[in-house]
């Protein structure tokens, strides 16, 4: 039953019709960022598609788990208990460390640090769009994640929230094009920005002046400047400076601490216990 | 659209964005084909009147959704790339199923550059030529596409 003779708008004006919208789309998303609140419904209404998508990997990693053997399991077993003695040796250290920081800061009459609140989520999707490096994570506002939220693996940092849905968030790398880290030299404090570079492993830190002392090797930890991540965590060991005296500002890059291409679980953080649960900051304030 | 068998179309362009999203390895992932270019253009040839335009556009807006880009950027590639499709349709529908996967070829290459035209004239992204890596894999997927995709349309009779 296709009729020979087309009826409807013509192909032409249709498309005249599609490019008008995405045009006007792409100014309000990117310009004006109006879609922050229809962004985060949009990936509610489609985290079944991704829940689907991963399903055959969840399974995968799911029999593997269940047919590992005896042996390595023991084997497992064993290893983790070594690490935790070790781990809770330093522990141990730590909290006297901890202690005694404190004392000291309470001396110079600087803030304490305050003890942040962690949750464990696990990535469901990875984006394979190579423009933009995101994944997605099981985590949403169900569970109290906020936008700008800091994102870690065991290593170091791994990036932020971006989109909040309802049971899933849309995490952006340290490494994607339109993000960046403040930083500092963790040897001496020299403050820089680490901005991501579209590829997996190299992070550029620009406008470093020529007499900066960095060196191969050293490794950058936030600066907790600009508020979004808490201090002292890595980011990322130098790799290479190049300080052409042609150009304006010496070439630094830097590498990833974190295993950017190999994440699954991730932990989550609420720098302080205030902005985790704003509804006992409004039963407070009634 | 959903009279004639029409939820059988639906099923496979959501499989194909699923096809899209599935997690696979670094390694792989360049290569990963256009799944969704590839069955939107075959409904669109086999279909005209009822794949167009305005489909292509609202599955690549999903598209954006599922890959966290701009709202917009593969809905506009993807309308333009079945633009050129649904102006030649009869023409593309006769050629041999060898020269059908060289024009997929050059339309996923179009679909590709567009993408990176618009990510370039909003952030500065550079280019890389693993960007059309997908294209190789696409003119390679596209004659067994045609004939499962044709198969299913056959035994599910849809108009």
């Amino acid at each position: 039953m296709s009729p020979i003779f087309k009826h409807g708008p013509s192909a032409q004006h249709r498309l005249l019709l599609v490019l008008i919208c995405s045009v006007l789309l792409i100014f309000f998303d990117h310009h004006i960022g109006s879609f922050e609140t229809a962004r985060g419904y949009l990936q509610s209404f489609v985290s079944p598609l991704q829940y689907l998508a991963t399903a055959p990997k969840r399974m995968m990693i799911w029999t593997a788990e269940n047919l590992t053997s005896r042996k390595d399991l023991i084997e497992q077993n064993q290893s983790y208990k070594v690490n935790e003695l070790l781990l809770r040796e330093q522990l141990m250290h730590l909290s006297d460390l901890e202690k005694e920081n404190n004392r000291l800061r309470s001396l110079l009459a600087s803030p304490l640090r305050e003890e942040t609140k962690k949750m464990v989520a696990e990535v469901i999707a990875v984006d394979s769009d190579p423009y933009t490096h995101q994944i997605v994570i099981n985590r949403g506002a169900n569970d109290g994640v906020y936008e700008g939220q800091a994102v870690l693996d065991d290593q170091g940092i791994v990036g932020q929230i971006q989109h909040v849905g309802t049971i899933s968030s849309r995490v952006i790398l340290i490494t994607d094009v339109t993000h960046a880290v403040p930083v500092r030299v963790s040897r001496n404090g020299i403050r820089m920005i680490a901005t991501g570079t579209g590829q997996i492993d190299k992070l550029v830190n620009n406008f470093v002046p020529h007499s900066t002392d960095v060196i191969v090797g050293d490794v950058l930890v936030t600066s907790g400047l600009g508020g979004k991540y808490p201090e002292g965590y890595p980011v990322s060991t130098i790799l290479k400076v190049n300080q052409d005296e042609s150009r304006a500002f010496a070439q630094v890059i830097s590498e990833p601490v974190a295993k950017i291409d190999r994440l699954r679980y991730l932990l989550l953080l609420w720098p302080n216990i205030k902005n985790a649960e704003p509804s006992a900051i409004k039963e407070e304030k009634k | 659209m959903l009279a004639h068998n029409g939820i059988i179309i639906l099923l496979t362009l959501l499989l194909a964005l699923i096809a899209t999203i599935i997690p696979m390895p670094l390694s792989v992932d360049a290569f990963r084909p256009d799944w969704v270019l590839v069955v939107l253009i075959y409904w669109c040839l086999a279909l005209p009147s009822r794949v167009n335009v305005i489909t292509a556009w609202i599955i690549g807006f999903i598209l954006d959704v599922l890959l966290g880009s701009i709202l917009g950027v593969h809905a506009a590639a993807l309308a333009i790339s079945v633009f050129i499709i649904a102006e030649n349709f009869q023409k593309i529908r006769n050629f041999s199923i060898w020269q059908q996967s060289i024009i997929v070829g050059v339309l996923a290459a179009l679909y590709h550059l567009l993408v990176f035209w618009m990510q370039r004239f909003i952030s500065d992204v550079v280019f890389l030529p693993s960007y059309l890596y997908p294209v190789i894999t696409t003119i390679i997927l596209w004659p067994w596409a045609l004939l499962l995709l044709r198969k299913i349309r056959r035994h599910f009779q849809i108009k």
